[in-house]
């Protein structure tokens, strides 16, 4: 499977923080409840649907998933 | 708890929704998800002359354009009514726009992050079961008056640091803000000046005796030049603490039991599958979001094609826009296990709602700790399920029993 990155565009987050539900081993939340990527966003082995998953459930369509 | 509200002269019957929608009408009060699908057949933004001018977004892509476009729609008006005083209430952050917007917002943001509610988690659980303490030996009960209703109102009382015994106080303010005052100033002026005096008198006990709860922080808050914030502020902020806490929550909790009153294989499923209700409680958020916004027009602009004038407020439903079947496949049923669910029932964009994953707990808990104690419960046939009047839709009226059908 292609290594995924993912991140989180800080002007579209609004703290939904679903994403830290679906997927807690990839995301971050700051002290406003809005979420970052963990360190450079890179998806560890088994959690490819975990960040698909996250992804299609931002309402504000925040999250970036890249293949590379 | 629902009082008839009568209608003004200036509103007939509805006999043409898609020219002249009414949201206070009572079939839409009844069931408003068949209205909807009528009007977004006909346009993706439609009007009425009624409540001097309105239009309303019918599917998704437009509500989600109108609740990111601060600069045509104004959210100093966020409640559509029959008279636009000059005056408005304020409420920061719900009814700021930039740049007031964002620093008031953010003022509010730390104590509800989804870290802050696990600590309040517990005490939640405790208030959920202390109510069915009080009706599960009658084997029946109405669901939103004896429990729904007082699990929103002793959290949020908790946060604020007031009394959860003062619950009864606050019903009825945010009945008479929320409900009747939509059609009657008066008593709505009225409600927010005792809501106000209460605070005040919270406030200044606080100065002497400092403590670790919500007011204390809007108190102790300062503006990004490090003064105090204005006296208008903290209250407005208070209120709309304390209103939004309440009504909303509480209609989506009421509309979860009333959903898994009427349907056992969902129900059954969540008692067989506990780690489902999270998922579940999202697909409970969509379907039946109690929340509708309003916007003001200040500019002209256009809309999913549409053109829309300024003079006219703006009836944001979110409720309608995750029921748009061209956001969500079977946007009319519930599928419990949804697993792609990027609803609005929190609102999209800035003004998102600063208290959903106080919002989320309070539902999540709500809902297992009463399918814990009464896995088994239907609607009681020789009851009325009654529903809301207004700006927050959720049942007023759920009348279940426990157990299985005999």
């Amino acid at each position: 499977m292609a290594k995924l990155k993912i991140h989180v565009d800080q002007d579209k987050c609004q703290g939904n923080a679903s994403c830290k539900s679906l997927a807690p081993e990839l995301f971050e939340l700051d002290e406003y409840g809005n979420a970052h990527e963990v360190g450079d966003g890179t998806v560890p082995a088994g959690l490819e649907d975990k960040a698909w998953l996250a992804q299609t459930n931002c309402p504000e369509i925040a999250i970036e998933v890249t293949e590379e | 708890m629902s009082d008839a509200v009568s209608f003004l002269p200036k509103h007939p019957p509805v006999t043409d929704w898609v020219n002249d929608f009414d949201h206070t009408d009572p079939r839409w009060t009844e069931n408003p998800y068949p209205i909807w699908d009528e009007l977004r057949s006909a346009s993706p933004v439609v009007h009425t002359d009624r409540f001097l001018g309105c239009y309303m977004p019918t599917t998704y892509e437009a509500v989600r354009a109108i609740a990111n476009d601060t600069e045509h729609f104004s959210s100093r008006r966020i409640i559509v009514r029959d008279i636009r005083p000059e005056q408005t209430a304020k409420a920061p952050p719900i009814t700021s726009d930039p740049p007031e917007h964002k620093p008031a917002k953010q003022l509010l943001l730390p104590p509800f992050t989804p870290d802050a509610m696990k600590k309040l988690e517990p005490r939640v659980r405790a208030i959920c079961n202390e109510l069915i303490d009080e009706f599960i030996a009658d084997g029946k009960c109405d669901a939103a008056a004896r429990y729904a209703k007082h699990i929103p109102v002793r959290a949020i009382a908790h946060m604020l640091g007031i009394p959860e015994k003062d619950g009864d106080l606050f019903i009825k303010w945010i009945h008479e803000i929320l409900e009747l005052g939509i059609k009657d100033q008066q008593i709505l002026m009225k409600a927010a000046e005792e809501m106000d005096i209460y605070f005040a008198g919270h406030i200044e006990h606080r100065k002497t005796h400092p403590s670790d709860d919500l007011i204390t922080t809007m108190m102790n808050a300062k503006t990004k030049d490090g003064r105090p914030l204005e006296d208008d502020h903290v209250r407005g902020s208070l209120r709309l603490l304390l209103i939004a806490g309440i009504d909303t929550t509480w209609s989506a909790i009421g509309a979860a039991l009333w959903h898994l009153a009427k349907t056992p294989a969902d129900r059954e499923r969540l008692v067989k599958e506990p780690a489902l209700m999270p998922v579940a409680v999202e697909e409970l958020l969509r379907a039946y979001s109690p929340v509708t916004m309003a916007r003001e027009v200040m500019k002209e602009t256009t809309i999913s094609g549409c053109p829309v004038r300024p003079g006219n407020m703006v009836l944001l439903s979110f409720p309608a826009a995750n029921r748009d079947p061209a956001m969500f496949p079977d946007a009319g049923k519930v599928v419990i296990d949804r697993k792609e669910n990027r609803h609005a029932a929190f609102g999209l964009g800035i003004h998102r709602c600063v208290g959903s994953n106080l919002a989320r707990m309070e539902m999540t808990v709500a809902l297992e700790e009463w399918l814990k104690r009464i896995p088994e419960f239907r609607l009681d046939p020789a009851g009325k399920v009654t529903w809301s009047e207004g700006t927050v839709r959720g049942p007023r009226q759920l009348p279940v029993l426990f157990g299985k059908t005999a």
